[in-house]
C-alpha cells in the first residue's frame, strides 16, 4: 500500500539523484576554482605562512618574459590546432568510401587518437631525436642538413604542435566521418542536378549539412590547444630555454616542480588560462542554450 | 619499490595483494638509474638488513630527473623515512620550510664530524648538520684521445690551446665541446669551470650566492671566455640529454666533454677503453687564479615527519661507516666522502683524487651553490647563451633582474 | 554519399585510390612503424648507428623481457587499472543518477546544474591543481590510488552527465509518463526502465572514460609517487629519464603502455565511436 508520503515530493527527487554528482563536483572542481583565484593574491611557497599581497603577481606576470613566451606559444598552438579541423575533414573526405577493408582503414587512421600523449611523445622525441631520429636523417638525406626540431628555439613550438596534431586530425576525422554518414543524400542529388561539383558541392552543399560536426570539432580542438601539456612535459620540459613554455606548463614549472614553489603567483598564471579558456567556454554554453530553447 | 627487479606480473599481483605487516619498518626514496647504482643499493640496504634484522625496507625507486621534481611534493605531503638529496644551498628551502630534520647529535655519537669533516660546512645550515654525504664525482674534462689523434690535436695546456684545437676539431668536422643540456645542469657545470678558471673560487661563490651582480664586467669576461669555445659545442645540445652526449664522444664525433666522473662507466660501456678515454682538468684561463674544482656531493636525509626516524638515523649512521662509504663507492666508482674510507683503486677515480686533493677550494654546483630559483633561471641562460652567445648582454641583463628579485 | 562513390569513378581512379589507401596510411603511421621497428632492434644496432636498416637481429622478445624485467611496468600497469575501473564504474553511476534528474525533472535550476557540469568539463586542469592536491593532502589521499580516483571521479562526471543528459532526453518520453501515471516510483522508473534503454550510453562512456583515465598524465605526475600508485602514464616518462638513450627499451615500454587503451578501442570500437562523436550529427 502506497501513502502519499513514502514518495519524497516531486522537487526533493531529482536533488536526491543529482547529490552525488553535486558533491563530487563541487568539492573537486568548483570549490577548487574559486580556491585557486583566492591563492593567486597569496605570497605562499605552499608550506609557509600565507601573505595576502593583492594583484602582485598578476603585476609579477606582467613583467615576465616568461609569461609573454608562455602567452605567444599559447596563441600559435591555438591557431595551428585548428588546422586539425581542415585537415581532419580532408582525410574523412578520402576515406569516405566504400571499398574492400575501408573499415579497417578507418580504424588505424583513427588510433593515434587513442594511444596516450605521453606515448605520441615519446614517438616524436624519437622521431624529432638529433642524430638517431627519422626526421632529422630523412632530412639529411634530402637537403644535407639535419635539423633536431627540439633543440631549435625557432622551431621547437611547432614540432610539438605537429605531434600534437596527428592524434587531434584523428579526432576530427572521426567526427567528420560520423557527419558524412548522416547527411542527407538528396540535397546532394539535387546539387548535382544543379551541377554543383567538386569543391561548389562540397562548400554550399556538404559543409553546411556538417555544421554540428565542425562546430565539435573547433571547440574539441580548441580546449585541446590550451590545455595542451602532457607533449611539452615529454618532449621538452618547456625548452630549450624556456621557448617551448605554455601557460598550463609555466604554471605546472612555478608552483608543482622541483624548482617550483610559488604557488601564488603559479595560480595567478592558471586563473590567466582559465579566463581564455572562459571566453570558450562561454561561447559553448551560449550555443547549447540556443539549442535548449528551440528543442 | 617492493624490491624484486626481476618480476613477472604475477608476482607483482600476488606481492601487491599480501602486504606483508612488519613490526618495524624504513622506508627510502632515492633515485636510481644505473645498473651500478641501482646494485650498490641493493648490497647497501641488504647489508643494513643483514645488520638490523628485523628491519623491512622498502624502496621507492626513481630516475633522477622525476625524483627532483616530486621531491618537494612528497617532502611535504607523505615523507619517507630517508630521502636521497644535494649539499649547500639545494637543501637549504627544505631545511628552511623546516622538511629535514638536524642530525647533529647524530654525527657527534657516530663521530662524523671527524670522518667527514672536508664535508661539514656543506652540510650545515644555519648553524645545524642535516645529512650524510655518501658520494662525491670531481667534474673534468673527458676527452676521446683517438680523435684527438685523428685531429693532430694535442693535450692542451691552458684554455688558448684548448681554443686552437677546436679548430683542428671543426676542420675533421667534430664537436670540440659537447653537452647535453636536455635537463639544464650539464650546462651548468661548464659555466662553473670556466668562472672558477677565470675568477677563482671566491668569485664564484659570491655570484652563486647572489652578491655579485650578473652585469659585473667579470661576468661578461666569463661569459667572453666561454664564447670563443660556444661556436665549437654541440649544436643541438639542448634536444640531448647527457647519456646521448656522452655517446658522441664514445662515438668520435665529439671530442672533449664536459661532465661529472659518474659518467665514466657509461662512456665505458659505449665502447670507449682506458686507452682511448683522457680525463683532465679543466684547462687554465687565467694563471693567477689559484684552481678550484667543482665536486659535487650527494647526501642522505632524514624528512620531518618521517614515519620510522629511530630506524632513519640507524640507516643514516649505517651509510657512513668508513666499510659502507667503501663498499657503495667501489661499486659505482665514485669518491667515498668519509676520510676513513678508501676508494677503489681506478684510473679515472685516481686522477679525480688528485685534481681535488690539490685544490685550493671546492664548489659543490651551480645549483647547488645557488637559490633555486636563480640556479634555475641562470642555467636556462647558459643553454640559450651556447646557442645563441651573441644574447649575452640581454641574458645577463635578464639574470640580473632574477637577482634582485631574489635576494631583494 | 559524398565524395562521390568511388565505384562509380573510372577504372584509372579506382585503382589509382586503392593504391594510396595503404601509402597513405603507412604514412600516416610511419612514427609509429618506426618506434614498434625500434622495439624489436638488438641495443647493438642502436649503439652501432644501424637506426633504420633492417635489424641485425630479431630481439623482440629480448627487449619486451627487459622492460618488465628490468623496470617496474609490471606494478605501473596494474596501478593504472586499480585507478580506470574504479573511475569507470563511479563516474557512470554519478553521471546516469544525474543526468536522469537534468533529463527528466523539470525544476528551477536544472539549466543552470547543467551548464555548470558542460563548463567545469572545459576548465584547465592547471586551476584544480594546487587546491585538489592539498585536499588530498589533508585528507590523506596524497599518493593513493583512491585520491586519484576520486578526482578523477569528480572531473568526468561533468562530460558524462552531459552526455547522459542528452541521451536521456531523446528517449522515448511516453514510457517514462506512462509509468509515472502508474504511479510507479522515480526510483522504479530509473531502474527498471531507463537504465535499461541507457545501456549503449554506458558502453560508450565507460570505453571513453577508461581511454580518457588510462591516458591522463597531469594527474598521475602529481597525485603520485610510490612505486605502487603511480600509474603507467608517469611511470613511462620516468622510464624514459631513467633509459635515456635505449631506445630500443623506450619504445617497447611505450608499445606496452598503448596497447589497453588500443585493445579496448578495437574491441569497443563501436561503442568507442558513439561516444566520442555524440553532438556531431545534430544539434
Amino acid at each position: 500500500m502506497s501513502t502519499p508520503n513514502r514518495r519524497p515530493p516531486p522537487s526533493l527527487t531529482p536533488w536526491l539523484f543529482l547529490a552525488p554528482a553535486i558533491l563530487f563536483f563541487s568539492v573537486y572542481v568548483i570549490y577548487p576554482v574559486i580556491q585557486s583565484v583566492m591563492i593567486s593574491f597569496l605570497d605562499w611557497d605552499g608550506l609557509g605562512e600565507k601573505t595576502w599581497v593583492g594583484f602582485e603577481n598578476y603585476r609579477d606576470l606582467l613583467d615576465d618574459p616568461s609569461f609573454y613566451t608562455s602567452l605567444k606559444n599559447n596563441v600559435i598552438w591555438l591557431l595551428l590546432y585548428l588546422a586539425a579541423v581542415p585537415a581532419g575533414l580532408a582525410v574523412a573526405l578520402f576515406l569516405n568510401q566504400s571499398v574492400f577493408g575501408i573499415r579497417l582503414y578507418k580504424s588505424l587512421f583513427f588510433f593515434p587518437f587513442v594511444i596516450s600523449n605521453v606515448v605520441v611523445g615519446l614517438i616524436f622525441s624519437w622521431f624529432y631525436a638529433p642524430n638517431l631520429g627519422l626526421l632529422p636523417n630523412i632530412l639529411d638525406w634530402l637537403f644535407g642538413t639535419p635539423i633536431a626540431v627540439l633543440a631549435e628555439e625557432d622551431l621547437v613550438t611547432y614540432g610539438i604542435i605537429a605531434a600534437g596534431l596527428w592524434p587531434q586530425i584523428a579526432y576530427c576525422m572521426i567526427l567528420y566521418l560520423t557527419g558524412l554518414n548522416s547527411i542527407n543524400s538528396e540535397l546532394i542529388e539535387a546539387g548535382r542536378l544543379d551541377n554543383a561539383k567538386g569543391f561548389s558541392m562540397l562548400w554550399y552543399v556538404v559543409l553546411p549539412q556538417l555544421r554540428p560536426a565542425t562546430f565539435i570539432a573547433v571547440v574539441v580542438t580548441v580546449i585541446g590547444a590550451l590545455r595542451s601539456f602532457d607533449l611539452i612535459a615529454i618532449m621538452t620540459s618547456g625548452g630549450p630555454y624556456g621557448s617551448s613554455r605554455v601557460l598550463s606548463y609555466f604554471m605546472f614549472e612555478q608552483s608543482l616542480s622541483e624548482y617550483g614553489t610559488a604557488m601564488g603567483y603559479g595560480a595567478a598564471i592558471a586563473v590567466v588560462l582559465f579566463a581564455i579558456m572562459l571566453v570558450f567556454i562561454s561561447l559553448f554554453i551560449v550555443r547549447m542554450l540556443a539549442q535548449e530553447r528551440n528543442a | 619499490m617492493r624490491k624484486h627487479l626481476s618480476l613477472t606480473g604475477l608476482t607483482v599481483a600476488a606481492s601487491l595483494l599480501s602486504t606483508p605487516v612488519f613490526a618495524e619498518e624504513l622506508i627510502i626514496n632515492l633515485p636510481r638509474s644505473t645498473e651500478q647504482s641501482i646494485e650498490a643499493t641493493e648490497n647497501l640496504i641488504a647489508a643494513f638488513k643483514e645488520a638490523h634484522p628485523g628491519i623491512e625496507v622498502t624502496w621507492n625507486n626513481f630516475d633522477d630527473e622525476t625524483y627532483k621534481a616530486s621531491f618537494r611534493n612528497f617532502l611535504a605531503a607523505n615523507p619517507p623515512d630517508v630521502v636521497a638529496w644535494f649539499a649547500g644551498n639545494r637543501m637549504r628551502p627544505f631545511v628552511e620550510a623546516g622538511l629535514f630534520e638536524p642530525i647533529d647529535d647524530l654525527w657527534a655519537k657516530a663521530g662524523f664530524n671527524e670522518q667527514f669533516s672536508a664535508a661539514e660546512s656543506s652540510m650545515t645550515i644555519d648553524g645545524n648538520i642535516y645529512g650524510v654525504p655518501y658520494q662525491q664525482a670531481p667534474w673534468a674534462v673527458f676527452f676521446n684521445r683517438d680523435v684527438y689523434e685523428r685531429a693532430g690535436a694535442s693535450e692542451p695546456a691552458n684554455f688558448d690551446e684548448f681554443v686552437e684545437n677546436c679548430e683542428k676539431f671543426a676542420a675533421i668536422e667534430v664537436d670540440c665541446l659537447t653537452t647535453g643540456t636536455v635537463d639544464l645542469w650539464p650546462g651548468a657545470g661548464i659555466f662553473d669551470l670556466i668562472n672558477l678558471r677565470t675568477h677563482g673560487f671566491d668569485f664564484h661563490m659570491q655570484l652563486a650566492a647572489g652578491e655579485i651582480e650578473w652585469t659585473d664586467p667579470r661576468v661578461r669576461e666569463t661569459f667572453e671566455n666561454w664564447g670563443r669555445i660556444a661556436p665549437y659545442i654541440t649544436a643541438d645540445n639542448a634536444a640531448i640529454d647527457w647519456d646521448g652526449a656522452a655517446a658522441l664522444l664514445a662515438q668520435g664525433k665529439a671530442a672533449n666533454y664536459v661532465i661529472g666522473a659518474f659518467a665514466v662507466k657509461t662512456l665505458l660501456n659505449g665502447g670507449m677503453t682506458e686507452d682511448s678515454l683522457g680525463m683532465m682538468s679543466f684547462p687554465t684561463i687565467n694563471a693567477d687564479v689559484p684552481r678550484a674544482e667543482e665536486a659535487p656531493m650527494d647526501s642522505y636525509h632524514i624528512p620531518v615527519g618521517a614515519p620510522n626516524p629511530d630506524n632513519a638515523r640507524l640507516f643514516l649512521e649505517f651509510v657512513g661507516t668508513p666499510d659502507q662509504q667503501t663498499a657503495y663507492n667501489a661499486t659505482t666508482i665514485r669518491m667515498p666522502v668519509n676520510n676513513q674510507a678508501t676508494p677503489v683503486d681506478d684510473k679515472y677515480l685516481n686522477i679525480g683524487f688528485e685534481m681535488l686533493s690539490t685544490a685550493e677550494g671546492l664548489s659543490q654546483f651551480f645549483d647547488r651553490d645557488a637559490d633555486a630559483d636563480m640556479a634555475k633561471a641562470a642555467m636556462e641562460g647558459f643553454q640559450e647563451f651556447m646557442a645563441r652567445p651573441e644574447r649575452m648582454d640581454d641574458i645577463l641583463e635578464r639574470l640580473e633582474a632574477t637577482r634582485q628579485r631574489i635576494y631583494k | 554519399m559524398f565524395p562521390t562513390p568511388i565505384e562509380n569513378s573510372s577504372s584509372l581512379i579506382r585503382i589509382g585510390y586503392k593504391v594510396i589507401l595503404p601509402i597513405a596510411l603507412f604514412l600516416w603511421l610511419l612514427p609509429l612503424l618506426g618506434i614498434a621497428f625500434t622495439s624489436i632492434r638488438p641495443a647493438a644496432d642502436l649503439d652501432a648507428g644501424n637506426y633504420f636498416g633492417w635489424p641485425s637481429n630479431f630481439a623482440g622478445v629480448e627487449n619486451y623481457t627487459s622492460v618488465f624485467t628490468r623496470s617496474n611496468i609490471g606494478y605501473y600497469i596494474l596501478n593504472s587499472f586499480k585507478v580506470t575501473i574504479p573511475t569507470v564504474i563511479g563516474t557512470l553511476i554519478l553521471s546516469t543518477l544525474a543526468g536522469y534528474a537534468l533529463a527528466i525533472y523539470n525544476f528551477r535550476s536544472n539549466l543552470i546544474i547543467f551548464f555548470l557540469f558542460v563548463a567545469g568539463n572545459f576548465v584547465p586542469f592547471q586551476i584544480l591543481a594546487i587546491p585538489v592536491r592539498d585536499l588530498s593532502i589533508d585528507m590523506g589521499l596524497y599518493d593513493t590510488s583512491i585520491g586519484l580516483i576520486m578526482f578523477h571521479i569528480a572531473f568526468q562526471t561533468g562530460f558524462c552527465t552531459l552526455f547522459m543528459r542528452n541521451f536521456i532526453k531523446a528517449l522515448p518520453v511516453v514510457l517514462i509518463e506512462s509509468a509515472r501515471v502508474e504511479g510507479v516510483n522515480d526510483w522504479k522508473i530509473f531502474y527498471y526502465i531507463v537504465l535499461p534503454l541507457v545501456r549503449p550510453a554506458i558502453a560508450a562512456l565507460a570505453v571513453l572514460v577508461f581511454t580518457f583515465i588510462w591516458n591522463d598524465f597531469f594527474w598521475a605526475t602529481i597525485m603520485s609517487q610510490s612505486v605502487s600508485v603511480r600509474p603507467i602514464t608517469a611511470g613511462i616518462s620516468e622510464l624514459k629519464g631513467q633509459w635515456k638513450a635505449a631506445w630500443e627499451l623506450i619504445a617497447a615500454a611505450s608499445i606496452i603502455a598503448a596497447l589497453p587503451p588500443v585493445a579496448m578501442f578495437f574491441m569497443m570500437q563501436k561503442h568507442f565511436i558513439a561516444g566520442l562523436t555524440l553532438g556531431a550529427t545534430k544539434g
